[in-house]
């Protein structure tokens, strides 16, 4: 590739030049959309946390880096962090479940699949958490469940809004009933909150199904999803094999939810933390974070 | 062999046949038989006691699935009086894989819920095989909550393979309806008591599952996936659904075991479906008896007590 083709931003180059070009991509420096297949420089898409510049495909990123663009630099301290995982069933399908949890964590370098961090967010504390996919899935089982539930708590205590990004393919088999009942416990926290008048703002992001979206995922004072997210309760391969005919276009995707009443608003990851600060702000009666902002230039 | 016996229960049925066959002879013939027949309703029990002393988790299940099996409103028929049912969740439609309504418990006014199968073709097909939509969990917590404003215990009946899934149930909210049910039954403001008395089945039957007591049938189960949907996922076959029912501990005595649940009612013998008067009766008095035990509280009390028993479920070391 020559000097004058690396130079080139992503959106110039043409689909024949990357079709050819494909195999011989350096590691590391280039990636391709998972959705339209662009080529696509890397510290470009990093900019853009992970989206797309040619499709706005959002891809899917690890909880460390969604609370990193979240929140405030160096505002953010780990709660909860120090529970970690116990195999009490001693679990064993084709493999021992002690085995997938020390293989996720070497993959993941995460203990489970939630990540809790209290933070500010453009200046307000704030507590927030976020599942990671590559940790089995982002199931939920004991440890994600105490860990999201001591989150709240904290939020209540301190009367912090809350805020999760869910990604998830729901309770972790693994665990058996103790994952099942981990929707109860996660619900009922948020139920004080919401007693409380502490807001909460679940954020669903590619995929949020199962026992996570039938639980702490839907019960959002307001339900944000990720553009092309994938939300539902039931699996669309356990939906066709039961209903034994095609899913329509778009089924379960967050614009086909937000059309059928069951989320609040769709917002565009590379929005999100502004978004989200003025909805929390006016939630909590706060000023505009945007005056802030302004007078902050202003004293300056 | 009698199509109400199990894969495993074919020595029972095999000796049934032959007590069968003995009575008619001795019917029309004037040989003295009853002799022999005890002995065989004899063993008959003996063979019963020993096959059902030593269950796997996969024959429980297939229990807990038998077509003959109790389901809500039988035990409403045998346990209450006055059942009144009533219908919709207000909005869409009315779900008639959930029902429910106010009846008397020993002349106290209670609301009773329960998931509920249907026993022929027809009847299956209109309970959708006792698989809720959003609307069946929307009527619940509608009848939940009329419960708490005129003080009414609220009993609930456990008996669903899971939540439906469908393109119309997804399209309503189906995770919501879910949802919304397990945050407000952690804090409805009077008792919950939940049994478990068929199928156990995830989201689906936790969604009127959240109370100050959860019991279980003594073969029933209740699990966060079916067997056979485990199996199909980690072991990527629906053959090894017994493996995975053995793996995930399904079974009352097990969760007992664990702790997550407080009692299991124990069942005739050879299952509740042998004899549904008998198991009505001894789950009449399991329920007065935890009824009476939560009676004693407060309402702050029953809430509090609730809440901690939520928080306590988890296993994790720190």
């Amino acid at each position: 590739m020559s000097w004058f083709e690396k130079l080139m931003p992503s959106r110039i180059r043409t689909d024949a030049e990357e079709r050819s070009r494909n195999r011989s991509v350096p590691e590391g420096l280039w990636t391709k959309c998972g959705a339209c297949n662009a080529v696509l420089y890397r510290p470009e898409v990093e900019r853009s946390q992970e989206v797309c510049p040619k499709c706005d495909h959002h891809m899917r990123i690890p909880a460390r880096s969604r609370l990193e663009n979240l929140l405030d630099r160096g505002s953010a301290q780990e709660i909860g962090g120090q529970i970690k995982p116990v195999d009490v069933l001693r679990f064993r399908d084709s493999k021992k479940y002690k085995d997938r949890l020390s293989q996720a964590q070497k993959a993941t370098g995460e203990d489970d699949a939630l990540i809790s961090m209290r933070g500010r967010l453009r200046g307000m504390p704030v507590v927030a958490c976020a599942f990671e996919f590559e940790f089995m899935g982002g199931s939920m089982g004991s440890v994600v469940g105490e860990r999201f539930v001591r989150a709240a708590d904290l939020a209540l205590e301190e009367r912090m809004p809350f805020i999760c990004f869910s990604a998830s393919g729901g309770a972790r088999m693994q665990e058996a009933l103790f994952s099942l009942l981990q929707m109860a416990k996660t619900s009922a926290a948020l139920g004080r909150l919401r007693e409380a008048g502490v807001p909460y703002v679940s954020v669903m992001t590619d995929p949020t199904m199962g026992g996570v979206s039938a639980s702490l995922s839907m019960l959002g004072d307001i339900n944000v999803a990720e553009p092309g997210a994938l939300i539902g309760f039931a699996g669309p391969r356990v939906i066709e094999q039961t209903v034994r005919e095609t899913l329509p276009e778009g089924f379960q995707r967050a614009e086909f939810l937000l059309e059928h009443g069951v989320i609040d608003v769709i917002i565009d990851r590379r929005e999100m933390r502004d978004r989200l600060s003025r909805i929390l702000a006016m939630l909590c009666g706060e000023p505009s974070p945007e005056i802030k902002r302004l007078e902050q230039v202003d004293t300056a | 062999m009698n199509p109400n016996f199990l894969e495993f229960e074919r020595p029972i049925a095999e000796l049934e046949a032959k007590i069968e066959e003995l009575r008619y002879v001795g019917d029309d013939n004037d040989l003295n038989i009853s002799e022999e027949i005890q002995r065989l309703r004899a063993k008959s029990v003996s063979l019963t006691e020993q096959i059902f002393g030593n269950l796997s988790a996969w024959q429980i299940a297939q229990l807990a699935r038998h077509p003959q099996r109790p389901y809500t409103l039988d035990y409403l028929e045998e346990i209450f009086t006055e059942f009144e049912e009533l219908h919709g969740d207000r909005s869409f439609a009315d779900d008639p894989a959930i029902v429910g309504g106010m009846a008397r418990l020993e002349g106290r006014p209670v609301m009773v819920i329960g998931h509920q199968k249907g026993r022929d073709t027809r009847e299956k097909v209109r309970r959708n095989f006792g698989m809720p939509r959003p609307e069946g969990y929307r009527k619940a917590l509608r009848l939940m909550q009329m419960a708490e404003r005129f003080r009414m215990p609220v009993l609930t009946f456990i008996d669903t393979p899971g939540a439906y899934p469908g393109v119309g149930a997804e399209e309503r909210g189906q995770s919501e309806a879910i949802a919304r049910n397990l945050e407000q039954m952690a804090r409805l403001r009077t008792p919950i008591v939940c049994t478990v008395v068929g199928e156990g089945g995830s989201g689906g039957a936790l969604a009127i599952g959240v109370g100050d007591r959860v019991m279980m049938l003594g073969y029933s189960t209740y699990s966060v996936i079916s067997p056979e949907g485990c199996a199909s996922i980690l072991w990527k076959s629906a053959d090894r659904a017994q493996d995975a029912a053995e793996a995930m501990g399904i079974t009352a005595r097990r969760l007992k075991e664990l702790g997550l649940i407080d009692a299991v009612v124990a069942e005739p013998l050879g299952g509740a479906h042998r004899d549904p008067a008998a198991m009505a009766a001894s789950l009449k008095a399991h329920i007065l008896e935890q009824l009476g035990e939560l009676d004693g509280d407060d309402v702050e009390t029953l809430l509090a007590n609730r809440y901690q028993r939520l928080m306590a479920v988890g296993n994790f070391k720190e």
